[in-house]
């Protein structure tokens, strides 16, 4: 509610200082995965880990990446799959 | 007495860090503390200048690392303080002269002798950075309110993690109060949210940090000025004490509503 208000005030969603937040917190997300290629890595992990209980993948085939589009980033993973389980019960189980 | 060793950084150039250096070094002084500055800016040297000390200057701190002189033969000590101590840097010799392990044996030998021994760091994130911080067991990082400072300050606190220096804490300097508020100006706490650090302090951009710096006089010492009120802020804040941040530094709820019903900008 005070955010609401907040925003009725200051009506400047696209002032320049919005506009520079957004630049700043966008160019960020590379920067900050830039320094660290160990945490796409881990991601990488930990995504074969979750998917694998659902279904068989190709781990070499797996590419993780953060791309740029015009106003945003996104997180695009290809993800080769070689068989599904069965059964979601199945897949828990394992 | 083992005293604390600060390192005044920021990545991008032109912020702030010499003035920060200075001014809190000479409002610590003034508090009574022992400090010493090291200017590790080898070959672009400013702190002497920031502090009035140019003409006094015999050794620096390059011909303390390679034993030309001791210490003590190269500190100058304050016009106006008789706590604050400058070692300079070289002006005309190589970066590469000095090395991280020296300086960071540098400053343990310092902080026997001193309260705080601050460095202020040089622009990039080259070897002068890394020399820089070699010593210190806290960092403060200086931006503006700008994309490519506040990009810096941020690649800045990974690199001073990765050299295992937590917390550093933030100066957001030369903010305008009156271009935040009509949306032309990031604020503190659009800064604050994107970095996710501790705030130290907020400084005005004021013309009096001109004409002190003309002076050689650092603005701290200066009771009617903003800005060296928000450094004598922050140096209490350095203290540890509780001191709360000034109403250009924060922006309330409550004074934009009464702006936006009065109707002033
Ligand atoms: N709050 C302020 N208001 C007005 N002028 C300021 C303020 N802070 C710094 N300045 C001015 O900005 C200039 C750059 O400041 P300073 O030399 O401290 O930056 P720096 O980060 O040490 O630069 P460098 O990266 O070259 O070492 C100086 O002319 C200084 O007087
Ligand atoms: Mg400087």
């Amino acid at each position: 509610m005070l955010d609401f208000l907040r925003q009725f005030w200051n009506r400047d969603s696209d002032s320049s200082r919005q506009i520079a937040k957004k630049r700043l917190q966008l160019v960020l997300v590379h920067d900050r995965v830039n320094v660290s290629p160990s945490l796409l890595e881990a991601l990488k992990e930990d995504l074969l880990e979750v998917i694998s209980k659902y279904m068989e993948i190709e781990e070499e085939g797996l590419e993780v990446n953060l791309d740029r589009f015009e106003n945003s980033v996104a997180l695009v993973a290809n993800i080769p799959v070689r068989r599904l389980k069965r059964s979601l019960e199945q897949g828990r189980l394992s | 007495m083992a005293g604390r060793v600060l390192v005044v950084t920021s990545g991008k150039g032109g912020v702030g860090k010499t003035t920060t250096t200075a001014n809190i070094g000479a409002g610590l002084a003034l508090l009574g503390r022992k400090v010493c500055l090291i200017d590790a800016d080898i070959g672009l040297r400013n702190l002497d200048v920031v502090l009035g000390l140019e003409n006094r200057i015999v050794y620096d701190l390059t011909d303390v690392v390679e034993g030309n002189c001791r210490v003590r033969q190269a500190l100058i000590k304050d016009k106006r303080t008789d706590n604050l101590y400058l070692l300079p840097a070289a002006q005309t010799k190589e970066k590469e002269a000095v090395a991280p392990e020296q300086m960071k044996a540098l400053c343990d030998e310092l902080r026997e002798d001193f309260e705080y021994v601050i460095v202020d760091c040089p622009a990039g994130i080259e070897r002068g950075f890394k020399n820089a911080i070699a010593g210190a067991d806290e960092a403060i990082i200086v931006t503006t309110p700008e994309v490519a400072a506040v990009r810096d300050a941020d690649r800045i606190i990974g690199l001073l993690e990765a050299s295992e220096l937590y917390e550093p804490r933030l100066i957001i300097n030369r903010i305008r109060p009156q271009m935040v508020r009509k949306g032309d100006m990031m604020g503190i706490e659009d800064i604050i949210e994107i970095l996710a650090i501790k705030l130290l302090g907020v400084v005005p951009d004021d013309e009096t940090i001109i004409v002190s710096t003309n002076k050689g006089e650092p603005v701290v010492m200066d009771k009617r000025s903003r800005a060296g009120q928000a450094y004598n802020n922050i140096v209490r804040r350095i203290e540890g004490l509780d001191v709360p941040f000034m109403s250009l530094e924060e922006e309330g709820l409550l004074t934009r509503l009464k702006r936006a019903l009065l109707g002033h900008s």
